[in-house]
């Protein structure tokens, strides 16, 4: 009934130790080996047919393949395509995992808030060294609007500096926060059927309520899962743009 | 989709130097081919137009919750961050509690400006810094 009980982490097997530390083979793990295996199958098995006029899943694969690459050039233009194996890596592994969680009994892998910080830092980073070794000092003018009076400068460029910093909070938070919400809500609503039902033919009947309720949220992850990880990926592609162009 | 057939028409025409007439008479077929084209484009979309308004209904609102989502985590990051900052500036200068509270207020003035700019508000980074003297 611990509606929190479904985002445990249980050690499979371990690995080995490291300095110490035990390095375990967890069941977040093993759903990330899940939705990396899904996401490899899809598009290695879409793609061997080469068909001109693609079968199912070939085109499942080329549509992906297309909604990715149509989001990078929109918003980073052409050059940020040679970014496309990062930002299509991070969308279908987000995705994947988001849709594989919504299945009863299984664990959602996004719901844990290290996991989604660990791909935001990876944009945050990618942004930073990308951005330092391509166009040098003057990706600092990323902070310094110009055009602006020297006596509200420091102010501003603090700002700025603070709301740069601010993005990998907002990146990984809302991905975290949206699948964790989601999921608690379907199994207190889930649990409301189960306790309406242990109190007879009057509780029978009250559950249908709360049980469609459940129905309803579950359409409503389906939407919520596919759209953050869209997010999360488009997202990516913005601030990949500033590393592409920072004074653009 | 008529605008690609008279490029490649008009690149093939010049490697190969065909007399003025012959010339002519494509520029006319092309014009016929566009006008036609042009129809069946009107007509295809007056049929499409339906599907595509409800598709299109259907978009904006994913998007709008999308919009919704991605406005509310970015006013609480920038407050957030900033009085992280603060609250280490405090911690390695011992300047408490100076540090935490002209961060936060930063903080959040870079929370409302990233809210401003995710709406579409005020312009983005680039289009403010951009400079017509400088290239890219």
């Amino acid at each position: 009934m611990d509606p929190i009980h479904q985002f445990q982490i249980k050690n499979l097997f371990t690995v080995g130790t490291f300095g110490g530390h035990e390095i375990a083979f967890t069941n977040s793990a093993a759903y990330m080996v899940v939705a990396v295996a899904l996401t490899a199958l899809l598009m290695l098995g879409g793609t061997a047919a080469r068909r001109l006029v693609p079968g199912r899943m070939q085109s499942m694969a080329e549509l992906s393949y297309e909604f990715v690459a149509e989001m990078l050039r929109s918003t980073a233009g052409e050059h940020g395509m040679k970014f496309f194996p990062l930002v299509f890596s991070i969308f279908m592994f987000v995705f994947i995992s988001n849709i594989v969680g919504i299945i009863p009994y299984t664990f959602t892998v996004s719901s844990h808030i290290i996991v989604t910080v660990a791909l935001a830092l990876l944009v945050f980073l990618t942004v930073i060294i990308y951005g330092i070794s391509k166009n040098g000092l003057k990706f600092f003018k990323l902070f310094v609007p110009s055009g602006i009076p020297m006596v509200i400068l420091p102010l501003v460029v603090a700002i700025e500096i603070i709301s740069f910093f601010s993005r990998p909070v907002s990146h990984s938070v809302r991905l975290f926060a949206n699948m964790l919400a989601g999921h608690i809500t379907l199994k207190v609503f889930a649990s409301f059927v189960t306790m309406l039902g242990a109190l007879g033919v009057a509780g029978i009947a009250g559950a249908a309520l709360p049980l469609a309720l459940t129905v309803a949220l579950t359409a409503l992850e389906l939407l919520v899962a596919a759209l953050q990880a869209y997010v999360f990926a488009i997202l990516t592609c913005i601030y990949l743009n500033d590393a592409i162009h920072p004074g653009h | 989709m008529a605008n690609d057939t008279q490029n490649d028409r008009d690149g093939s025409d010049g490697k190969s130097g065909n007399p003025l007439s012959n010339d002519a008479a494509l520029s006319a077929r092309l014009g016929r081919l566009d006008q036609r084209l042009s129809t069946l484009k009107a007509g295809h979309k007056a049929e499409t137009d339906d599907a595509e308004r409800q598709d299109n209904n259907a978009t904006a609102r994913a998007s709008a919750l999308a919009r919704g989502f991605r406005l509310s985590s970015e006013l609480v990051a920038g407050v957030v961050v900033g009085a992280a900052i603060g609250w280490g500036i405090d911690y390695a200068f011992s300047t408490s509690p100076w540090g935490l509270i002209v961060f936060f207020l930063l903080g959040f003035a870079a929370g409302v400006i990233n809210l401003m700019r995710a709406a579409g508000v005020v312009s983005d980074v680039h289009e403010r810094l951009k400079d017509p003297d400088r290239d890219q």
